[in-house]
């Protein structure tokens, strides 16, 4: 593997190679020295044009236990203020070594045209628009399935429900998500008003509901986007408050959950809003181990397309 | 008498009168002087070989981008025409969302003066508003004193429903055509492709088809009540096809053009993320390339137009939603339509030449080729194939979406008021 651009490029087969391998990274975060020297001589450089400190130095984190250098260009700190392009910003790190690019962008597409213009170094998507954010959904698959087997369940996703709830349309989250978790085997539903809906789910994988209670009773995983306070000035909700009573997961609501169900979210959570509190610091909500987890599964992304063949070293 | 300057040998001559084979004889004052078989080749006149070779009309574009004043690094009206002139055009009119935008007497003078020494003649469109503003209309007379027949804002419509009607109703005095770019821009606002199955999967904003009908819609309302004559710029979608088809049956003096983008290219095509594809009205769905064939078929579209849009590279290398819309046109469109189209070869050259030249008013182009017509004439081998290589492209700009795809049909000669302005494909100017 090249790159990591889509959840598409890596199929059933290369999710499952990449969960495998985080195990072993999560062995190796536990270490009293967590860093091994996969890829030592390694540079990974952190292009982000679009504020994510916490995905930002959880791939940087990621790197480090690896052993690569690292190095970072983000908006502001940089010559994208003096107008450089995109292209002569990929092709100057290139020519300063740059083994790997973790993009994130604000606009859909720019890891495509990094890679066309990246010269031999890999590729990884670390958000792009409203598109695709591969990590976050390899990350949330992993976090199901330990926190499954931690509760004595069945790990694997193949039939399990999942519920991905809020503005679908906005969410990179949802569309990575959503490839995943059907990649393996799982029944998705979208749960939103349709104004926060994709306008077009031709081919999409997944059922859509509008009814959020109906759709906790029965599912096994519940999966909050994130809700950005200026969709109720698009006419795209009433009011936040509306929102939260007919998508909010409410403590009331919460309890229409299975004993065993997950609740996930991204991060940042708007607590009060699609969440509440207290649902947030339920037991079988495990939204800091979606960011513990995340460390290791970047680390087998970056092994997969940096080190493959290497030594884990110990 | 005029001398005969040129002889365009072989060929068969295909014109809005029907076909025949036959030569014909230019003179040096761009007239056709004789037309007919095996004419005598004068002594000192050249011959323009067009054996096995279509003899037509010169091309008119209706919907060209020139770019110029203001926007020389994407292309002037030198390269502009040449690149029309290699793609068998005589004539093109220019768009006014320049810089200075052309929507006064002394940026058309600044235009027109341009032209009169490029590969084709240059016809001006002026805008139908101050600075394309959509606020306060234009000096429509003073441009229309110029010899300015169609007006557009192109780039975007008019907005404000109320200025449109007026517009309509001042220009009808004035006898000239108000051609619309239609977009509604409520419901295209942030939109950078179309709105649908690759739009929401791609995550980029969309422009709904609404967009385009609304307005479609509303023009026609507006030219049923004023008497207006209402031209609508590149039809993208089969509602708004439907809707212009709809209006011709009920008598109205509507008239609408298509650009071969829209009859060759998906909207699917935007997965690559390349903006290449970005155009505005966007890449459209299957079966919007469908109804735009159909309409080009059935008359309900009664010309192709290029909207021949150069951006140079710098600007096509940034992120898809902030790279500019706008696709290459004028050197592959009668390529396109002759692969892509399946139409008689004069029914082709009815949309290509004839049709626009008359939407334009420009009656010196558009044939017929018999004695004493103007000599406006493109000589187009319909068998011959090629590939297309945006560094071979006379424009100044590269932005092409066929780089690599091979087309049948490619211009030999073009002729322009008696003058071989491309010989041999090979551009005289």
């Amino acid at each position: 593997m090249k790159h990591l651009l889509s959840i598409a490029d890596l199929g059933t087969d290369g999710i499952e190679e990449v969960l495998h391998l985080t195990d072993s990274f999560v062995e190796v975060s536990a270490r009293p020295i967590p860093k091994v020297p996969a890829l030592r001589g390694k540079t990974v450089v952190s292009l982000f044009y679009e504020d994510s400190t916490r995905t930002r130095l959880s791939f940087e984190t990621a790197a480090k236990r690896l052993s690569a250098d690292t190095m970072t260009f983000t908006v502001g700190s940089s010559s994208v203020n003096k107008g450089e392009s995109l292209r002569d910003t990929v092709e100057t790190l290139r020519a300063m070594g740059a083994d790997a690019f973790v993009v994130r962008h604000g606009s859909a597409g720019v890891p495509w045209q990094v890679a066309a213009w990246s010269a031999g170094a890999s590729v990884v998507n670390g958000g792009d628009g409203w598109h695709e954010h591969p990590t976050q959904a390899l990350l949330d698959c992993y976090t199901v399935r330990r926190a499954r087997a931690e509760r004595g369940l069945d790990p694997a996703l193949a039939g399990l429900r999942v519920a991905i709830v809020g503005d679908v349309k906005h969410s990179r989250v949802a569309r990575s998500n959503v490839l995943a978790f059907a990649a393996l085997g799982a029944e998705v539903t979208l749960v939103a008003p349709p104004t926060l809906l994709p306008p077009d789910l031709t081919g999409w994988p997944v059922e859509v509901s509008h009814d959020l209670d109906t759709t906790l009773a029965k599912c096994d995983v519940v999966y909050l986007l994130r809700m950005q306070l200026e969709r109720q000035h698009e006419a795209l909700v009433p009011s936040l408050r509306e929102y939260t009573a007919r998508y909010g997961l409410t403590s009331g609501r919460a309890r229409l959950l299975a004993d065993d169900a997950l609740v996930l979210h991204p991060g940042p959570m708007n607590r009060g809003v699609e969440i509440a509190g207290d649902v947030a610091t339920h037991p079988n909500a495990v939204i800091t181990q979606q960011v513990a987890n995340g460390v290791a599964v970047r680390m087998a992304v970056l092994f997969l397309l940096l080190g493959a063949g290497g030594d884990l070293g110990g | 008498m005029a001398e005969g300057r040129l002889v365009v040998r072989g060929g068969t001559l295909v014109d809005e009168t029907g076909e025949r084979t036959g030569d014909l004889l230019l003179g040096d004052e761009g007239t056709i002087l004789a037309a007919g078989e095996d004419l005598d080749v004068p002594a000192g006149a050249t011959v323009l070989d067009a054996g096995g070779c279509i003899v037509a009309p010169g091309l008119v574009d209706l919907h060209t981008h020139l770019r110029q004043p203001g926007n020389e690094e994407a292309e002037t009206v030198e390269t502009g025409c040449r690149a029309a002139a290699l793609g068998g055009y005589t004539a093109v009119v220019a768009m006014p969302n320049t810089d200075p935008p052309i929507d006064c007497a002394a940026v058309v003078r600044e235009v027109l003066d341009l032209g009169a020494t490029a590969a084709c003649e240059v016809a001006v469109a002026g805008a139908i508003t101050k600075g394309r503003r959509g606020e306060q209309l234009a000096p429509l007379g003073e441009m229309a004193d110029l010899g300015v027949r169609l007006f557009t804002d192109d780039g975007a419509g008019v907005q404000d429903n109320r200025l449109m009607r007026r517009a309509l109703e001042y220009a009808s005095a004035l006898g000239v055509t108000l051609a619309q770019h239609c977009e509604d821009e409520a419901l295209a606002a942030g939109g950078h492709m179309h709105e649908g199955e690759w739009s929401s999967r791609l995550g980029i904003p969309g422009v709904p088809s609404d967009a385009e009908e609304l307005m479609v819609l509303r023009d026609i309302a507006l030219a049923r009540r004023t008497g207006g004559r209402v031209h609508f710029l590149h039809l993208s979608t089969a509602g708004a096809i439907e809707a212009v088809r709809a209006a011709k049956a009920a008598g109205l003096t509507v008239t609408a053009e298509a650009a071969p983008h829209h009859f060759t290219l998906s909207h699917a095509l935007v997965a690559s993320y390349d903006p290449l594809y970005k155009v505005n009205p966007p890449l459209r769905t299957d079966d919007d390339i469908t109804a735009v064939k159909a309409g080009l078929a059935d008359g309900t579209i009664d010309a192709i137009a290029t909207d021949h849009a150069p951006h140079p590279p710098e600007a096509k290398e940034a992120p898809f939603d902030q790279a500019p819309p706008g696709m290459l046109g004028l050197e592959t469109a009668l390529a396109l339509a002759l692969t892509e189209l399946d139409l008689p070869v004069r029914d082709v050259l009815g949309l290509l030449s004839w049709r626009p030249a008359r939407i334009a008013g420009l009656h010196r182009h558009g044939g017929p080729l018999t004695e004493g017509a103007p000599a406006n004439v493109c000589v187009i081998d319909p068998a011959a194939t090629w590939t297309v290589d945006p560094a071979a492209l006379a424009s100044r700009s590269r932005n092409t979406p066929y780089a690599g795809r091979t087309l049948t049909g490619r211009v030999r000669h073009t002729v322009l008021h008696g003058e071989a302005v491309v010989v041999d494909g090979e551009a005289q100017r």
